[in-house]
Formats: C-alpha cells, structure tokens, sequence
C-alpha cells in the first residue's frame, strides 16, 4: 500500500517502493487560481529535499515546486505541461509533477500525515 | 493609512470576493469563478467591475479652466463638445506620464477619471495650473461601476432606457429612482460597454440588478487580463513617470492641434521625439508555447544582445496563448521581429506582435 505525506509548501509525495510521486495539493490549487503554465524537470536530474524542482504558474503568479524528498528524477509528467489546467481539477491524480528514485526513505518522518496536514492548513489558510 | 473600501464592499464579500490591498483599497482579486471564467463571462455575456477606487475629479470654470488643463493635459480640451469623452495623460516637463485617465466635457467643467494610486499627487500637479475661480473635488459620494461584454447594451437599457444611444466616448445622465447616474461608454476591457457614476446610496440597488440579470462580478485578475489582450496599458507598470506617450505608442492620443502648437508640458521633448523618433517602443510580445513572461523579464534580440523590459504579461484567456507587452529599442520594434525573452535563467523564443492581441468590438 502507498503511504502519501504532506509538506508544509503543499506538497504532497505518494510512496510505493522506492518510487516517490510528487504533486501539489487541493490546497495549493485553490490559493493558486487558474493554473497556465508547468515546467517539470526533466529525467535523470538529481534533486535535494526542499529543492526548487518545478514551476507552476497561474494567472496571478509564478510559484516553485519543491521536492519534499531527496532523489533522482525518473519522470516528469508531460500530460500536465500541455495541460495545465488539469492540474486544477485533478491536483492528488492524474495531475502529479513528477516522479522520483528515493535516496533516503527516512526523510519522510519529517512530513505531515494528512490529519496533521488538514490542521496546518486549517491553522495557515493562505 | 487606514485600508479604504468601496461601498460595495460587503456586496463583494457576499458574491465570495477574495480580497487584496491595491493602491491603499481592500479590492476583489477575483470571486468564486476566478480569472480565467470571469474573463470568458466577459467576453461572452457580460461582468461588473467595481472600479470606485478610481478618483473622480470634477472641475468646474470657465474657459479659463480649459486653458489651465491644456497646459498639462495634452487632449483638444477646447473642441471636446458636452458628454464627449478622451483617453489623455497629465504630462510632467519632461514629457513623462504622471497617470493616464479619462477626461469628460461637462456642463460645469470637466470630469477626469483618475487611477487610485495616483489620485492625490495628480490632484496636486493640476492644481499647480488652476486659480481661485477654478473648483475641483474629488467626490466621494459616488462610486463607479464597469459594465462590460457584448450584453451589457441589452441590460443596462432595462434599467436606463436610453444607454443604448450612446456612442462610444461619449456619455449622458440618466434617473434611476430619482437619483442621476452619468453614464458613459466607454470601458478598459476591448469590449463595448459602460462606465457608470452613481451615488453610493444607490450602487447596491445597481448591482442587485445586474446580479439577477446573471452579470458576474470580476475581479481586478480578469480586469487586468482583458485590459492587456486589449492592448491597453496599465499605469505604474507600462506607463510611468518616465515614459513619455510617443515612445508608449499612444502618440494618437495627443490631439493634432496640440502637437503643432504645443504650450503643455514636455510638448519640447515630445516635438523632438515625434520628428527624430524614439530611442524604445512599447510593443506587444508573443512568447512562443506557453511560457509566461512577466513585467521585469529581459528582452534579447535574436543575436542575444539586450534589447529590452516586459512590462506586462499573462495568459490570455481569449487568445488562449500567453502574451505580453514591453519596450524594446525601436530597431527591434518591428511587427514579426524575432525575440528572446529569460525566463527563470533560460532563454525562450517569442516574436514582436501587433496590438491588441484581441479585437475590439466598440460601438461607433
């Protein structure tokens, strides 16, 4: 069974194995408005956890995406960049950024369980 | 200073307004929909803006008046007839633009619609021209409201039969419950439309109205990304202080008579520029694919040397493309002139374009 944890950037990152997938979440959606623009990085790129990894862009504004995990990029999702505005309607599905080798699991323990998630941005709305 | 608001502010808290600070006023970024179906509502059916942040100053003389804004405002002040209306710019010496507005013939005078965050200093710098007999008051007791969109003709004449006569820049008075609203037709988004002055104890009642004839609410997010499809600039971003109209492309707003016999500010720079040319234009921008270029990215020419600043850009809902504006030095001005534009580091290709990006529908 995948474990899915949260960041405090709104992130979210779903494990299966030693595969992480990483996305933004409902959240980050609903405080980004209409989403226009995606760059995900490309495979084979070696990225630090809390590393600017990604960009998504919406009406308002640019944002980066970090990594909540330490790893080696093994895809980014293209589905996404020529159609950024699933991202809106499917941010925790279809709509991940990208995908990535694991290099320490352990980093995960510093992440927020959805429960802890939900509080936080209850406590932190925008 | 405290945060002002609108009149309608609670009317936008009910509608589900999300709020920002702009130009010291709590206003709707956008409503529920957000930017993108706000902007379509717009442009398919029709959208309400709550611009009564915008100064609306009123002047009131003789023709004494007239000369005085001359001086500054660089509009045919003396051949604009009653209820007609300009796009000008108060000008410095230089021949920078101190804001951009609106002006309107009046009865008593003339009405200029002036942007929020420069309201006050442009009070300032008109009143440098004008004497005793002149009165001028921004008034308070009004707000204005912008009805947008292909339908807005159709609707607002329900509730002011009449509206519909009006040709574009021009305007009229009109009842509602035996309140005068001066209406004109005119608007900031490349839609035909209005723009609606009307006693604060009035606006609720007005927008109720729209309300239930479905007009959605928009927020300044749409209101921005309609006004650059449109072509239209943006004050304290494609206009400033430092740039003067001729390189801003808005040489067509200077009237005939003024360029030739000048007597406002900066009218001898302004000459200069108009005979020689001007070092930059502003210019509209396509990016190729969908990259967003923001104000502040740099402009490279096709062989990588610097050659400009964007001063606005988004995605474009109607468009459905991203597309910017900016100066550029005017070798590179040409429409279909191949551009780079650094995006986060990187280099993306884009073409100079004509403006507006999306056509108008005005009625004449």
């Amino acid at each position: 069974m995948s474990k899915k944890k949260y960041s405090k950037k709104h992130e979210w990152v779903s494990i299966e194995g030693d595969i992480a997938t990483v996305g933004i979440t409902k959240h980050a959606t609903e405080l980004l408005g209409d989403i226009v623009f995606v760059e995900v990085p490309e495979a084979g790129k070696v990225v630090e956890k809390d590393g600017q990894t990604a960009v998504v862009e919406s009406t308002k504004a640019a944002s980066d995406v970090y990594s909540p995990i330490s790893g080696e990029i093994i895809e980014g999702n293209k589905s996404i960049v020529d159609d950024p505005v699933s991202v809106n309607t499917d941010p925790e599905g279809a709509s991940w950024f990208f995908k990535l080798k694991v290099k320490d699991i352990s980093e995960l323990d510093s992440l927020m369980s959805l429960a802890d998630y939900e509080k936080f941005v209850a406590e932190n709305p925008s | 200073m405290d945060v002002q608001k609108t009149a309608l502010y609670n009317l936008h808290k009910s509608l589900g307004a999300k709020f920002v600070s702009f130009a010291g006023y709590e206003m709707p970024i956008q409503y529920k929909d957000g930017i993108v179906k706000e902007h379509i509502s717009t442009r398919s059916y029709a959208g309400f803006f709550d611009v009564s942040h915008m100064g609306q100053l009123f002047l009131e003389g003789d023709d004494t008046l007239t000369e005085a804004l001359e001086k500054i405002i660089p509009a045919d002040l003396k051949l604009l007839k009653l209820n007609h209306s300009k796009y000008s710019f108060l000008l410095n010496d230089n021949g920078g633009i101190i804001d951009d507005l609106i002006i309107t013939k009046t009865k008593e005078g003339f009405c200029i619609i002036l942007n929020a965050a420069c309201k006050e200093n442009d009070v300032k710098e008109i009143s440098k021209f004008l004497n005793k007999d002149h009165k001028n008051f921004i008034n308070l007791d009004l707000s204005l409201i912008a009805l947008q969109g292909p339908k807005a003709v159709e609707i607002l004449e329900k509730l002011t039969p009449g509206v519909s006569n009006l040709k574009f820049m021009t305007g009229g008075n009109f009842n509602l419950d035996e309140e005068n609203l001066y209406i004109t037709r005119s608007g900031y988004t490349g839609e035909d439309g209005f723009e609606i002055s009307i006693p604060n104890n009035k606006v609720e009642k007005l927008i109720e109205f729209l309300v239930e004839k479905k007009v959605k609410p928009i927020g300044l997010g749409a209101r921005d990304t309609l006004r650059l499809e449109a072509g239209l600039c943006l004050y304290g971003h494609d206009l400033n202080e430092k740039t003067n109209p001729i390189e801003a492309n808005l040489k067509w707003a200077i009237a005939k008579r003024r360029r030739e016999e000048g007597g406002f500010n900066g009218w001898k720079k302004i000459k200069e520029l108009i005979v020689n040319g001007s070092n930059k234009k502003r210019v509209g921008i396509l990016p190729e694919g969908r990259i967003i270029a923001r104000e502040n990215t740099k402009v490279f020419s096709d062989q990588g040397e610097e050659i400009g600043l964007i001063t606005s850009g988004t995605f474009a809902p109607s468009v459905n493309a991203s597309v910017a504006m900016g100066y550029v030095d005017s070798k590179f001005s040409e429409i279909g002139t191949k551009i780079q534009l650094e995006v986060r580091g990187k280099k993306h290709v884009g073409k100079v374009s004509e403006l507006p990006f999306f056509k108008k529908s005005y009625v004449k």
